[in-house]
Order: structure tokens, then sequence, then C-alpha cells
């Protein structure tokens, strides 16, 4: 077995005492929440903090608040598992507790929270590997060497944004909220992320991730979560594609469509949204059909995958116009 | 049953019991439960990783970096001088070779003049714990010469002067076999139907959930102990006794097994880290313990290898095979291990399900820089085995017979010989179609099924025991010995190892059923050499056959000499006594008898001590050509299988929700343990087809891709599909009351069964393994665009062949050896 390396162990109970010990400790410290995704890390040696502070102490990052009407709150440190469970959830925001649902294991979600999921580390398999296996191969750009063994010629990290949650919660327009030596935030999850293998997150050195704030549900939209993986049970997505489509009657009258797990980011499939804008767009309509069909089409373009995660790259991404149309016409009423 | 005083050889039912009546048997054939069940699901079996011992030491080994090098300069002494370290352990300090068979003792302990792969062990360092271990290994400066890196067949054949190992057949091949049996050019004259196909099966691994420990430890005496998660306890001693001979005598090594926790063949050879533990345990005067971690666990691997392979077949219209002409190239990793056993097996059991009339076999196998290949559940046998069941469905589809049909109406004879000298047994694979086509409804279904959904069948025979052992000698290949108790308790000692398929219960059963007592009355000790005869190790299927008639000649024998004194004393001709239900008795008047403890005593009281041993050794083989030492077998077990798959056509992923198997196994000695094994071998067969790879990245130095849990795919217990079972019972004559192999045949039909329902459900041919859906897409794709319908590989590196061994068929008149020998035989 892999052994994790020596640190010493914080256990604050609240925000703004975790915010404190991770500013008093700087770039040696970081945060843990279900460790599902910092753990491993640490024992591959690709995260080495010598001071872990636990959150899981913090009684004022659990929990689900607010009304489907206003906008449900959850907090950072609600586990996969009670946010897959959550009734209010259940009711309003179905495709969330499925994309909840798909990740991993029951075992691992009940560890694994919403917060470490939204920060979840980018991922590839020439990084996800033990000190030794990457010693062979010379260590890569995002941890100890200078080289993308991803592409070799280039300049940039390409590990992939690989949480469940991210693509769905950035197409239907969710917040988060942070709290960090300089103050409160509260930001568009899709400005938390950036198209950087390394840097992936906007996140500032300190901060905490507090709260998931949803939109208001007022049954204008609709959204599904679509993921593409080998085995169902417990693999990490290697497409994962969020939708969410605002109607008018049968009319679209806005659209987001963001593909995970094929870049270092949840990539817009900008084009494929602008399509379908202003059409008829009717569950079973030969016509909807169609317009779906091609609109998905452009996602091909932007998906980004690469030879960093299980499966052709290729047939990656000659899949993102299949679970794009999926994932859209599972949005039509 | 009974005995009427003479030796147990003669008893009416066969001297293997094969034809005993059922009815008369109380614990074989009945699911009892295996004899460490409770304590297996307690949590209370003690693997090796459990042991701890008074001022243990922990070991790491330093493995290479680099594919291929040649090491300049290793330097330890930052390593030394890290306090917590007791002793780090150098290659040139055991310069002696080792490796499983005696062609191939091309491993060293630790590497000092080169690596071969990524992982090889280079220094292995003891310390007071792991941590301090794994820094001081940090702490070890290697300086290599890196040489070329051979990552295929392709490029093994290329870089002939880039040599991984300096034996061999020149170049990197490591081994090259050609034999030919019959007339090919008649066979393929005569045949209405000749098609040519090209095949590639990728490598997998064994992926047990136990990763291999040792622990190992040096008495005052200076006698070594190596406690250790190994299948195969006495080479392992073999293997110790040669590297370490200037250390300690052979006598003096005791090897214990500890139960497995899963082995499938992964734990069969002597490895690096068990003769290091021991080395340094000699060194530091302490215990020492090694577990490797799972990443280790796919550097040791031995798995199945990747296989390319050319199959010519011809045959008459109603699908008898008159000529298969079959060639085949093994990558075979680093080192030899079993790879020559393994270049047999890829030509040696195509002939034992269908007849082929003339057969022509071609085997090489080739030195690559990754993980050594070796034996996996069903060594060799599964990579040809999907070739010829693949291309015997195209046969039916171009022939327009049904494939169960076409199979049904081809299957060799029981006792009989084929082409290539098999001696077939008892043969049940008419009875296992039968059952699966008619439980799935296959005549109904094949190839009337919508779109998308496919049915596919493919069969396997497999053999019960290697004929021969790994080295050649003259001895029993399993050994037991009894003991009995004047308590009452008998005690069965035995050589073999339980890797979790339930040998030991084996044991206890036959002895059991043979004294009339209860299984968990007995107690079974194993795998041990200091206290236990040898038996060869848990592989080729041989344990049940092997060491149950070993065990059931020591129970007779044993019974021979209770039953004299207690018919003496109760008054009852010998032949009348019973043993059931604990107790020895008169058949006829059942009152009259006594416990079996008081049988013994009297026993005991006119022969003195009792004890018995018995012992096993398979039959003499037909198949006397040299080469032919691969493949023979006390018997084969059958299996047929059927698979169902849902493809979906706009992705190429598919599902399979059902699957109906049927095996042939001579006598289920517990049919429980029997459908686990089917069961098991189904789950694992289903992993090869789908998903499972050893994959390397060629271009970058040939690191392993995914060495872990998470991305060497294996389905999990949710993807296992319903599986419907049959045993079917086919006693066969060398077997224990006809027992055959369950735990290897079952998994070689699921590979080629998916194959061939998928293209029945979505007309194209996956010619690979593993079938993953991006393989099925991009074959309909290119079936979309006018092309072949075909995913796969389509040559073979070309090389020059030697002259076969010419061997003529039975039919031919032939003797089992070479043509040429033949003539020099009948000559003197
Ligand atoms: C075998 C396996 C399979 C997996 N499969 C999937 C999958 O299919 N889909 C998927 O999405 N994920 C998967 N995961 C990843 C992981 O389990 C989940 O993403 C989980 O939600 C992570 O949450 P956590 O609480 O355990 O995170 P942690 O490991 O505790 O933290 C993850 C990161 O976030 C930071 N962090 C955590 N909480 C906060 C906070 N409140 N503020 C600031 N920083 C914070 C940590 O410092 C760390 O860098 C898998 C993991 C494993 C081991
Ligand atoms: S994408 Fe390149 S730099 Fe990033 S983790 Fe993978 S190999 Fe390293």
């Amino acid at each position: 077995m892999l052994r994790l390396p020596r640190f010493t162990y914080h256990r604050p109970t609240s925000a703004a005492e975790a915010v404190k010990i991770a500013a008093d400790h700087g770039p040696a410290s970081q945060y843990v929440a279900g460790g599902t995704d910092l753990y491993p890390n640490m024992k591959r040696r690709v995260q080495t903090p010598t001071e872990v502070i636990a959150l899981s102490g913090c009684a004022d990052l659990v929990g689900v608040s607010g009304s489907a009407a206003e906008g449900i709150t959850v907090g950072a440190m609600t586990t996969l598992t009670s946010l897959e469970k959550d009734p209010a959830l259940q009711a309003a925001h179905p495709a969330l507790v499925h994309a909840a649902s798909v990740i991993s294991t029951p075992l691992l979600r009940n560890m694994g929270t919403i917060g470490g999921n939204l920060l979840l580390d980018t991922r590839c398999n020439y990084y996800d590997q033990s000190h030794e296996w990457r010693e062979s191969i010379s260590f890569c750009m995002k941890c100890s060497g200078d080289t993308c063994w991803v592409a070799p010629s280039s300049p940039r990290c390409w590990a992939v944004q690989s949480s469940d949650t991210v693509p769905l919660l950035c197409a239907v327009g969710a917040e988060v909220s942070l709290i960090g030596p300089e103050g409160e935030r509260r930001i568009p999850v899709a400005d938390l992320y950036q198209d950087d293998g390394i840097a992936f997150t906007t996140k500032k050195p300190g901060e905490l991730l507090t709260h998931l704030h949803l939109p208001a549900v007022d049954g204008t939209w609709r959204a599904s979560y679509r993921k593409l993986r080998r085995r169902d049970t417990f693999d990490f997505p290697v497409l994962g594609i969020g939708a969410w489509l605002r109607f008018d009657g049968d009319v679209c009258t806005a659209a987001e469509i963001r593909i995970g797990g094929a870049g270092s980011y949840a990539i817009p499939a900008t084009k494929t949204a602008e399509l379908l804008i202003g059409e008829k767009l009717v569950a079973g309509d030969a016509a909807a059909e169609e317009r779906i069909t091609a609109a998905a089409q452009e996602a091909f373009k932007p998906t980004r995958a690469m030879d960093n995660t299980d499966h052709f790259a290729s047939w990656r991404k000659k899949m993102a116009p299949v679970f794009v149309a999926r994932a859209l016409r599972d949005c039509l009423g | 049953m009974g005995s009427d005083g003479t030796s147990g050889a003669d008893r009416p039912e066969g001297k293997h019991m094969h034809a005993v009546d059922p009815a008369t048997l109380q614990v074989i054939g009945k699911p009892w439960r295996k004899v460490d069940a409770r304590s297996r699901v307690t949590g209370q079996t003690r693997f090796a990783d459990d042991l701890k011992l008074p001022r243990m030491l922990f070991c790491k080994l330093l493995r290479s970096t680099v594919a291929h090098a040649r090491i300049v300069s290793v330097d330890t002494s930052a390593a030394e001088a890290l306090p917590g370290v007791h002793a780090v352990l150098r290659g040139e300090e055991l310069p002696n070779t080792f490796g499983i068979l005696p062609v191939s003792q091309d491993e060293h302990t630790l590497c000092y003049d080169k690596v071969r792969f990524i992982g090889d062990p280079v220094v292995a360092i003891a310390a007071v714990d792991e941590d301090t271990a794994w820094d001081a290994c940090r702490l070890v400066k290697v300086e290599y010469e890196k040489l070329d890196v051979v990552t295929d067949v392709f490029e093994a054949a290329k870089q002939e002067d880039n040599r991984i190992h300096d034996y061999g057949r020149g170049g990197n091949l490591h081994r090259q076999e050609h034999l030919e049996f019959g007339d090919m050019d008649a066979g393929f004259a005569e045949s209405d139907l000749v098609r040519e196909d090209v095949f590639f099966f990728e490598g997998n691994t064994h992926l047990p959930m136990e990763e291999h420990s040792t622990l190992a430890f040096r008495d005052p005496d200076g006698k070594v102990t190596v406690m250790s998660s190994t299948q195969t306890p006495h080479y392992l001693h073999k293997a110790l006794s040669k590297v370490l001979v200037d250390h300690v005598p052979a006598h003096k090594i005791r090897v214990i097994a500890c139960p497995n926790g899963g082995g499938f063949g992964g734990k069969s050879d002597p490895f690096n880290h068990e003769i290091a533990a021991a080395a340094l345990s000699i060194k530091t005067g302490r215990p020492v313990k090694i577990t490797l971690t799972r990443e280790e666990v796919f550097q040791t691997h031995r798995g199945r290898h990747p296989v390319l392979m050319k199959s010519r077949i011809g045959v008459t219209k109603t699908g008898r095979i008159k000529a298969l002409d079959f060639e085949t190239h093994l990558d075979g990793g680093a080192y030899g291990s079993y790879g020559t056993a393994s270049t047999f097996y890829t030509g040696a059991l195509q002939t034992v399900t269908y007849p082929v009339e003339n057969y022509h076999f071609r085997g090489a196998r080739w030195f690559t820089n990754k993980a050594p290949c070796g034996p996996k559940r069903g060594h060799g046998t599964p990579q040809p085995r999907f070739g010829l069941e693949v291309q015997l469905d195209k046969i039916a589809v171009e022939l327009g017979i049904n494939p169960a049909v076409l199979r049904r109406q081809n299957l060799v004879d029981a006792h009989s010989l084929t082409a290539n000298w098999m001696r077939i047994g008892s043969m049940g694979l008419g009875t296992c179609i039968d059952k699966v086509v008619e439980g799935s409804g296959f005549l109904e279904r094949w190839g009337k099924q919508p779109y998308g959904k496919g049915i596919g069948i493919a069969c396997s025979s497999y053999l019960s025991g290697a004929g021969l052992p790994i080295y050649w000698n003259a001895m029993p290949h399993s050994g037991v010995q009894l003991k009995l108790d004047r308590s009452g308790l008998v005690t069965v000692f035995c050589g073999s190892t339980d890797i979790g398929q339930g040998s030991n219960s084996i044991l206890a059963y036959i002895v059991a059923e043979v004294f009339g007592l209860e299984p968990q009355d007995l107690r079974i000790v194993t795998s041990d050499t200091d206290l236990t005869p040898v038996d060869l190790g848990s592989y080729s299927s041989r344990v049940t056959v092997m060491t149950g008639n070993a065990a059931l000649q020591a129970a007779e024998r044993a019974r021979e000499m209770i039953v004299g004194p207690v018919a003496d004393k109760l008054e009852v001709p010998k032949g009348r006594l019973t043993f059931a239900g604990g107790r020895v008795f008169d058949c006829e008047d059942p009152e009259r008898g006594m416990s079996f403890a008081e049988a013994v005593q009297i026993a005991e009281a006119k022969l003195g001590t009792l004890g018995t041993t018995g012992s096993y050794r398979p039959p003499r083989a037909a198949a006397r050509f040299k080469g032919g030492g691969v493949g023979p077998s006390p018997s084969y077990s059958y299996t047929a299988a059927i698979v169902e798959v849902d493809v979906d056509p706009e992705t190429g992923i598919y599902k399979v929700p059902k699957i109906w198997v049927a095996h042939d196994i001579g006598r289920a000695l517990n049919p429980a343990l029997v459908v686990g094994q089917v069961e098991g071998s189904v789950y694992m067969g289903l992993g090869e087809a789908m998903m499972e790879e050893m994959s390397y990245r060629g271009n970058r130095f040939g690191v392993h891709k995914i060495p872990s849990m998470l991305e060497y795919k294996t389905p999990t217990s949710m993807e296992m599909p319903e599986v419907v079972t049959w045993i079917v019972e086919d006693p066969d004559p060398n077997g224990p009351f006809g027992a055959k192999e369950a735990g290897q045949g079952p998994l070689l039909p699921i590979m080629p069964a998916v194959a061939n329902a998928v293209y029945d459900a979505v007309g194209v041919r996956v010619d690979e393994v593993p079938v993953t859906p991006e393989k099925v897409f991009d074959a309909m794709q290119k079936k979309a665009r006018g092309q072949e319908g075909r995913y796969g590989p389509n040559e073979l590196p070309s090389i020059e062949w030697p002259e076969p061994r010419r061997v003529r068929t039975p039919w031919q008149g032939g003797t089992g050896v070479e043509v040429e020998r033949e003539a020099t035989e009948a000559r003197s």
C-alpha cells in the first residue's frame, strides 16, 4: 500500500478559524474535506501539504437551506450522499442529484463533499501516478517537471476537468461563496475555473469555499447531465455533458452546454447553444430532433480529448455530439 | 461401497472410484461448506501481510526507473547511513540466477549488470519501518547506460542486435516451436472452404485482491523460514535453495505458503521479493517482511501473454476441420518465466474440442522490455481459443450453418486420440452445448434479433493438471500423508496450497468420504515444506485431480488397515464393514459396530501407530515427440457458453445482460464450489473480453499506462450479469471419483462468445481482445463507409522458421514420436 507522507492535522470548528489557520501557514497548508481526492494525491506525492486543515468540524459549512423558488444553498461540507438524498434537491434539481449520484461509489460519496467535488484536482494519467512511476517518465509539468507528456511541444498542461457536478453547475448558472483573508465574495461557478490544467481554479490562496448557490426554479428551464465512462459503478467521467435550456412555451430562449472531461475546464459548446436559441423544440417532434442532432454536431470541434484518460481520445471526441444530443433531448418537455 | 479385504486399488468402482454409485456417497457431490469458510468470512484467516513478529523489519525494493539499460554504478552509501536502516542488499551479493523453469534460469534477485523493464528490482533495503525503507530507497543513486527499448513483438524482431537476453533463439526470440501432424496439403485440398484470419489477444493481469507479501526469519539454529503468499511453495523452496546456497542449505529452508488472497497464476513463480526478504533476514538476524504495493503487483505480473496469431483453416461443408495451420507470436516481456510452456500451450489444445485431421503449429515467444508474462488462468490457451472460436463463427456464417449446430456436429470422441496425440478421456461437450442452447433459446435467436441485440456461442476445454512436472523427475506429483489419532481425529498432510479455490476442502471431502466422517472434523495441514509431503503446487488445474487421487489412495490404505482388526473384533466379514456417520459397522446389522475413534484404537492396538501415505503421478502421455510434454493431462474438462449482448449502435457501447454456461466437470466433488469456480471464471473472462489490458506506453519509455485498481479496468460486482450455470457430469476414469477440473476452463469461451455476440448484434467483427466500445464503433463506421466491418490486426512479424518436427497422426498409423524417430525405433 502507498503510505501518506507525514503532516500536521488541524481541526478548526468554524470556517473563520479554518481560514485563519490557512493564512498562518500559507502555501504549506491545504484544506481537506472528505479527503477522497487529497489523500490519494498525497500518497502519490503530487500534493504534499505539511499542514492539513480538516473542515469536518466546521458545522457552519454543512447543510441544505433556502427554497426552490428563492434558490437553494448547499454548504460546502455537505456530503454527496446527503445531497443525493435531500428531498428538496431531489424535487427542485434532479439533474444535480443525478450528477452527484453517478460520482464514484457509495463509499466515496459518503465521504466526498460537494465542496471537494467542485475543487477536485484536474486529472491526467501521467499525473495520477506514484512517485516512482512519475520518476520513470521524468516528472511532468504539473508536478516537479517541465515537459507535458501528453503534448510534449505544448507550453501548457492539459490535465482534465473531472468533476461530475461542475459541467452541470456551470451550465445552470449556479454560484459559489468563498471567504479568504481578503473577505468574502460570491461568483458564478463558471468563473471559478480557467483553461489550465495546473492553475485550473481562480480561487485565491487560502480561500475557503463555503457555499454553493443553486438558481431559482421557476419552471422556465430544464437541465440534464450525461456521463461517459467505462464502468457505470466507479469511474471518473471521460466526457460529462451539462446542458441547460430555457423555454418560452416551446421556444428555446436561452441555452448553455458545457463539455466536461474533455479539457482542463468545462468547455462551453457555444455554437451548439446558438443554433438552438429561437428554435421550437418539442420532444418527439422530428424537426426538433433534427435541429438537436445538427446543433450537437457543433460540439465536436470544441471537445479537446487528449490521450490522458481512459478510452481512445478520438472516440471520446466523436462521442461528444452523441452525448450532447442526448443531454439536450433530456431537457425537452 | 465396501471392501472385501483386497487393496483399495481393487475397489469395484475402479482405482479412482470414478464409477461409484453417487447414491452411496455422503460427502462427495454434496455442497458442504469449505473447511476454512468460517475463518475467511469472519476475517480470522491470517494472510502473509497479517503476520507480525517481534523485532520485525520492513523491506522495500528500489526498482528500475528505466526499461532497458546497463547498470553503470549503484551507490547505496547514503541509504546505509540513514538512521533506521538495518541492511542494504545489492545484486552482486546473490549472483546465482533463478527462474521457474530449468530452461530459463534468467532472473537475479536484484539486478546488477542490466535492468530489463521498469520495475526490475535493483536494491533491497530493510529498515525499522516502511517509511524509512522508502526514504532510504530514494537515497540510492543508480547510474544507468540506457539501451533502446523493445516494446512489442515487431520491435523485438526489428531490433535484432539490441538483445534483452543473451540466450534463446537469437535476437530477441526466446523460443520458437514448429510441429506438424499429418498432411497439411492433403487436408487443405480436401476442404470445401479455406479461410485465414489474424487475431490479437491483449495481455492482462491476474489482479488478486491480496498484494504479494512475504515474511522471512532465521532461527538461532540457522534455519530460515519463509512465509509467503505463493501458489507453489515447493518451487519457491527450490529457488531459495539455489540462490542462497552459500548461506543456508536446502534442508534448513522451510517455506510455508500462507492462505492466498487470490492467485490465478500470479503467485506461481518464485519472486525477487521473496528471496530478498529471506536474504535480508539472514543478513540482519531479524524477521523481515515485505508487502508489495499494487503498482509492484502489476510489475511482478506473470500474467496473460499478448498473443498475435494467424489461423488458416480448411473445413468441409459440414464444418469438419480438415486442416488447421496456426501461428502464434507471444510478447513475453522481460524474462522467461513459464514462457516456454506458454508457447507450447498456444498450440496444444486447439485439437481437443473438434476433430482436427491435420494440424500445423508454429509458436514464437519474444523478449520485450515489459513486465514478464507467465501463466494466468487458462495459461496460453485462451488466446488461440479466442481465435479458433471466432474463426468457426465466421465459418458457420459462410456455410450458412447455425454456429451451435456446427460445433455440435463436429465433436471429438470420448476416449480417443487427437492429431497431436492428446488422449481424451470423458467428453461431455455435446451435453454442455445442448444445455446452453436450450436454456438460451439460441437456435431461435441467433441471427434473428433486431439490430443491436446479439447472441454468441463458444466452447472450450482445459487440462486437469499438466502431465509433466516443471523439472524432470520420476517422483510423484502429489503426496498425502494421513495420521490417525486415538481421539478419532484424522490429520491430512499435503503440500498443496489453498488459493481460495478450496483445495484444502477437497482433501477433507475425499478423506471424510472414505472414513464416513464430516469434513469439518478433520485437520488439514498443507503447504509447509517442513511438515507436508511435496505437492507441485496450485497451477494447471492439477490440484483436485492429483491431490485428490493421492488423498484417496492414502485414505483407502488407512481404511484397509482399520478394516481387518475391526472385522475380527466384531466378528463380521471385512467386506460387510461400512464407514458412515462417524461409525464403523456391519452393513447388514448396523447396530453391530463402533465409533470411528474406537475403530482407530483397536487398529492401533493391533498394528501400532497408524499412518499412511498416498501419491499420484499422471498416466504416461501418448505424445512422445519433443514438445509433446505440454498439453497431455489425465483428463480434459469441457465448457460451452452463450453470451447475450445489447449494443448501442450510436456509440459502440455494449452491455452483457446474461450468460449461460455449462461445464463438464466429470464429477462435482462439491457442486457449490464448482459453480463458484465457473461463475468466477465467467467474471474473469468477461473482464478480459470487455476491458482488461496491460497497456504500456511504447512511445514513453515503456511505462505501464495504468498500474492501479482504478485505471486498470476490470468489472465490478455491479457489472456482473446474470449467469445461468449447468454442471455436466461425465465421470472420468482418471479423476478422483471421476472429477475433472473447474478452475480455468470455463473462462475460455467467454471472450470469443462476446465477440461473436457483438457480430450477431451489429454485423461487425472485432478480431481482438478486449472488445472495447471504441473498436466496435470503429468497425461499424468502416462498415457504414462500405469497407470491411472489422477491427483487428492484419499482419505478424515475418521470420524464418526451422524445419518442423513431423509427427504422423494416430489415423496415419503414427506412434506418437517424430517421423525420423519412428524409423530408428522400428529398426531397434
Ligand atoms: C476511486 C475514485 C473514484 C472517483 N470517481 C469520481 C467521479 O466519478 N466523479 C467525480 O466527480 N469525482 C470522483 N472522485 C473524486 C472525489 O471522490 C470526489 O470528487 C469528491 O467529491 C471529492 O470531495 P472530497 O470532499 O473528498 O474532497 P477532498 O479530497 O477533501 O478535497 C479535494 C480538493 O478540494 C479542496 N477543498 C475541499 N473542500 C474545500 C473547501 N470547502 N474550500 C476550499 N478547498 C476545498 C482540498 O484542499 C482538495 O484540494 C473519485 C475518487 C476516487 C478515489
Ligand atoms: S497534461 Fe501534461 S503536464 Fe498536465 S498532468 Fe498531464 S502530462 Fe502532466
